[in-house]
């Protein structure tokens, strides 16, 4: 049939039609080259592994640095990374092993209970200081509070070493000066970092249960008690 | 006439917000009319929760004062929360009572066994969840049951004037403030300074509920008002005798 022909050959009515001369058609569709440039910066695909840990690492020490001497930066506000709070609490909560935990369950915290008082305790307060009206975002904030346990891990890691030597009276006064000033350099430097992103009205409110936070980690650290 | 109180409609039937003037009658005719404030949202929105926690540092210092001192003839609802209650002092006060049981019943048997030579110290650790089990159930369950019961009350008789489920929260969290300095100084090792501290606690944590809550169950039968209370002491004077 005609019709069917037709049907089968869709374009050819269009056999005829050109392009005139006089209408320039151009157009380039090669990839320009400059996008491929930018790609590569970003890209770390293609190096070595030994620089991607690296660069991490150096992050993490970066941030370690600045809660060491807190001043006013956004250094860790910016670039936020949980890994340097991990890395705090397995220290911690492994520190706080060995005590005279395993006889009896009068003893110190379990490992577990130390996670779930850091990481819990952190969720808690980041959700306490963005109901209040806080300006800083959930991971920011567990970030700071997390590093800033920094000092007492140290403080614990000193009060170990403390142990290894006695338990009396005077390890016990070494140890209290230990923690407290440590104590008051994490709620400090923590503070120093997450002051400035509420409302001036309802900053003590904010401060208050990262003070009752550091407080309950020192005191687990204080009353650290070794196996006879 | 700028005392007007606008109405803005919303879209749809949703809510309608009520734009009110900043002066002082404005804000008590809204208190009466809503019947408290309106949080914004449903209850799956951060806003909602938001709502809760709308205080001031002036504000939470000026409920846990009140708390403290309970004198007659001001209830705690209408003088200091009035019509903005909040969680964050019961939650916050909560914990830190968990934690200040916990601590200083550790540090009261260490100071106890001190003149013992066998005795090795622990710290304890699992007060702290005992102590969490027990406060954030009597924080939480009782007023639950207390609102329900006085809303099933009011239900059968008709009347008007009842507590919202949050400002009874609100009430039992900050008349469980006392209990901190109690708890503190619990560690000193007088049998009668205890008993008298837990006393004197147990009095000004109840008068605060009582001067709350008499108003509304005092149209009750007094029955039910005696039941509750002794319900109340029964309470507190295990937990206390838990340290």
């Amino acid at each position: 049939m005609a019709a069917a022909e037709e049907a089968s050959r869709p374009f050819a009515g269009l056999s005829d039609v050109s392009i005139s001369e006089d209408i320039p058609v151009e157009g380039d569709i090669s990839v320009p080259v400059g996008s491929s440039r930018r790609d590569d910066e970003f890209s770390t695909l293609d190096e070595p592994v030994k620089e991607t840990i690296l660069r991490d690492l150096r992050a993490v020490g970066n941030k370690f640095i600045h809660v060491l001497y807190p001043k006013r930066s956004s250094a860790l506000l910016r670039d936020w990374d949980l890994w340097g709070p991990l890395l705090l609490c397995v220290t911690l909560a492994l520190l706080l092993q060995g005590g005279a935990a395993d006889s009896d369950d009068q003893g110190g915290p379990q490992f577990a209970e130390v996670f779930v008082i850091v990481w819990f305790g952190s969720i808690i307060i980041t959700l306490n200081s963005k109901l209040l009206g806080g300006t800083i975002s959930f991971f920011q904030s567990l970030c700071v509070l997390g590093y800033c346990i920094m000092p007492l891990t140290v403080a614990m890691a000193v009060c170990r070493i403390v142990l290894i030597s006695g338990s009396g009276n005077v390890s016990f006064a070494v140890r209290l000066v230990v923690v407290t000033v440590s104590f008051g350099w994490s709620t400090f430097a923590s503070t120093a970092f997450l002051a400035d992103s509420q409302p001036p009205n309802r900053k003590a409110l904010v401060v208050y249960p990262v003070f009752l936070f550091y407080f309950v980690i020192g005191w687990m650290i204080l009353t650290f008690s070794p196996s006879q | 006439d700028p005392e007007a109180s606008t109405l803005s409609g919303g879209g749809r039937g949703e809510d309608v917000k009520l734009d009110l003037s900043e002066d002082e009658e404005g804000q008590e005719e809204s208190s009466e009319l809503l019947g408290g404030q309106k949080p914004t949202g449903g209850f799956w929105t951060f806003e909602y929760y938001e709502s809760f926690f709308n205080v001031d540092t002036v504000q939470v210092l000026d409920r846990v004062k009140g708390s403290v001192l309970p004198l007659p003839g001001r209830n705690f609802i209408k003088h200091y929360l009035r019509s903005n209650p909040d969680l964050y002092g019961p939650f916050w006060i909560c914990v830190t009572l968990v934690f200040s049981v916990a601590i200083s019943g550790n540090l009261s048997t260490f100071l106890g066994e001190m003149g013992n030579p066998s005795y090795h110290y622990r710290p304890q650790f699992h007060r702290v969840t005992i102590a969490a089990v027990v406060i954030f159930m009597y924080a939480w369950l009782v007023p639950i049951g207390l609102w329900g019961f006085l809303t099933w009350r009011q239900g059968t008789e008709r009347q008007i004037g009842g507590y919202s489920f949050l400002e009874t929260v609100c009430v039992y969290g900050y008349s469980l403030f006392i209990y901190i300095p109690t708890s503190v100084l619990w560690i000193i090792p007088f049998e009668w300074l205890r008993w008298t501290l837990i006393l004197v606690a147990m009095v000004i944590s109840g008068s605060v509920l009582v001067l709350t809550f008499w108003p509304v169950v005092r149209d009750d039968t007094k029955v039910m008002a005696v039941a509750y209370s002794c319900d109340h002491c029964g309470f507190t004077h295990p937990a206390g005798r838990r340290l």
